[in-house]
């Protein structure tokens, strides 16, 4: 390799207002154009984006204390659950919790219109949340109970985290039964009436960096319209994922664990949304920037949609019973042509992910970068890779034999 | 000159059971072209139509509708998309069987075609961000 750059060198120039900084979309016309070698010697940040469903996150919130004070031990806002069995007024609101009292699929499909993805964003809206916490009253938390109006503003800290962010690949879901399924991926239409797919392709973070050579812990990101940082890999990461000639996994494979402060997210990038019969998500806005060090990482990071691929799977019976595997291969450029080849079948295709709001979000973390009030960060440690052997476990049902206590 | 329109019709429960279409049609020389239509014995019923015939008869016919207490509303305001509350995902459109929701490639940007639609509802809750509503 020729071009040889360090993260000093680009936040130097990101400092200046010097940087080069394109996004993962725009970069592969300039890579077309100019070659490799050139194009990594220009640029200096690629910047990628996603906004989609992401179910495995959520909210740590401290209240402040009350007087008298409270331990809280059940905590609710605007009648969702938020979990309390931490430390007196810390809470964690889950996206994916619902109102005990909302009917779920009793009538099916169940619309699950407000759940805790929409609290979270009404708090980052400003709106005013409805509390109510009871406990059990200690000595030195003797308040058992009580019921107020709180907003972002009024709590001590709001910090996003989420177990399980940016997926690197997802399935297409579709459905061979002959009835409507109602799923994670979206309404499924009987016998391959649709296919849903959720990535936002070449915009999608760790499919421009395939290797996580820039992605690791302790990096900055946009995460909801604030700055955000990776802490930690996300749960069910799977980097030893099936991969194509350009390393770019051909299933769902890494994951991340994301961080950020509440109180300096957008709610537009913060949204509650409601899946039929199957429950509640947040969509959220992620956008990771790429240090183009050398022409490998620019390589990476110039992949199109007609270079990633993955894996179409029936929810009727595939997905919820690990029946069969995949139906097919398809890539990105096929799935946002708007129809797909499935069994001899012309099927018509739909995002779950925006692709226009990842390209919105590329474009808002070019701005910071370029303006020079977003500096990059070397990860502090890697994320488990491609060597380490790592991969998703079933579970597995044991028999729980009874315990002969009493056999002398 | 001549009138046509799609319109939406609503019958309280009182008058459900009445024989409207046949009235349109035998006593004011109106077509009808039924697009969708709910109607339960005495229940309120919607029924949404094309309507059309000599401006003349199309408004005795509609005076008509309107004397026996059907209450009749224009059809393009019946479904409401908020862009603002759009996510612009695309869930909807492999939903809507008109195209009135589709998706203009290669941008992927979600559009709404309202002279398309035909009120169905079915984008209602097939959209996650509830961004598509009823205006009626």
């Amino acid at each position: 390799m020729k071009v040889s750059k360090t993260y000093e060198e680009i936040n130097e120039k990101i400092s200046k207002g010097d940087a080069v900084v394109v996004t993962a979309e725009e970069v592969i016309t300039l890579v077309e154009e100019k070659g490799l070698e050139q194009t990594a010697r220009e640029v200096d940040v690629v910047t990628t984006g996603t906004f989609g469903p992401m179910c495995s996150s959520g909210v740590f919130l401290n209240v402040g204390h009350s007087t008298p004070r409270m331990r809280m031990s059940k905590v609710y806002l605007n009648g969702v659950n938020a979990y309390a069995g931490i430390a007196a007024v810390d809470v964690y609101l889950g996206a994916t919790e619902i109102p005990e009292a909302d009917p779920a699929n009793q009538h099916y499909p169940g619309e699950f219109n407000y759940g805790g993805a929409h609290v979270i964003e009404d708090l980052v809206a400003g709106k005013e949340v409805r509390m109510e916490a009871y406990s059990y009253g200690t000595d030195c938390y003797p308040r058992k109970k009580l019921e107020t109006l709180i907003k972002l503003e009024d709590m001590n800290e709001a910090f996003m985290f989420n177990p399980r962010n940016a997926y690197q690949n997802y399935n297409v879901g579709v459905n061979l039964s002959d009835r409507p399924i109602y799923t994670y991926m979206g309404i499924l239409k009987p016998n391959l009436g649709n296919a849903n797919y959720s990535t936002s392709g070449q915009l999608s973070p760790l499919l421009n960096d395939p290797l996580y050579k820039a992605t690791g812990i302790g990096t900055r990101i946009f995460l909801g319209g604030g700055t955000g940082y990776v802490s930690w890999y996300g749960t069910q990461h799977n980097p030893c994922a099936n991969r194509t000639d350009k390393e770019v996994p051909r299933a769902p494979s890494a994951t991340l664990s994301l961080t950020g402060d509440l109180k300096g997210m957008d709610p537009k990038w913060v949204r509650g949304v409601s899946y039929l019969g199957y429950g509640v998500s947040l969509m959220i806005g992620v956008g990771v920037p790429i240090p183009i060090l050398n022409e490998e990482m620019l390589r990476s990071a110039a992949i199109k949609d007609e270079e990633i691929y993955t894996q179409i799977i029936d929810y009727s019976e595939g997905f919820p019973f690990g029946k069969g595997g995949s139906l097919g291969e398809v890539d990105y450029a096929q799935l946002k042509s708007g129809k797909i080849i499935i069994q001899d079948k012309e099927v018509p295709t739909a995002p779950l992910s925006s692709y226009p709001k990842a390209k919105e979000i590329a474009k808002i973390l070019k701005s910071w970068i370029q303006k020079g009030e977003f500096l990059l960060t070397e990860p502090v440690a890697s994320i488990p890779s491609v060597d380490s052997g790592k991969k998703m476990k079933p579970l597995k049902i044991r028999c729980i034999e009874e315990k002969e206590e009493f056999d002398g | 000159m001549m009138a046509k329109h799609k319109i939406v019709l609503l019958f309280p429960a009182a008058v459900v059971e009445q024989p409207f279409l046949y009235h349109l049609v035998k006593d004011y020389n109106l077509f009808v072209n039924i697009i969708r239509a709910n109607i339960n014995p005495r229940k309120e019923g919607r029924l949404v139509m094309e309507l059309a015939g000599e401006q003349e008869d199309y408004d005795a016919g509609i005076n008509f509708l309107e004397s026996r207490g059907v209450t009749v509303m224009p059809f393009e305001q019946q479904v409401k998309w908020n862009e603002d509350r759009c996510t612009q995902c695309g869930a909807c459109t492999v939903i809507c069987p008109t195209d009135a929701l589709k998706m203009i490639r290669p941008e992927m940007i979600v559009e709404f075609d309202e002279s398309k639609c035909i009120v169905c509802e079915h984008c209602f809750k097939a959209c996650p961000a509830r961004a598509i509503v009823a205006h009626y």
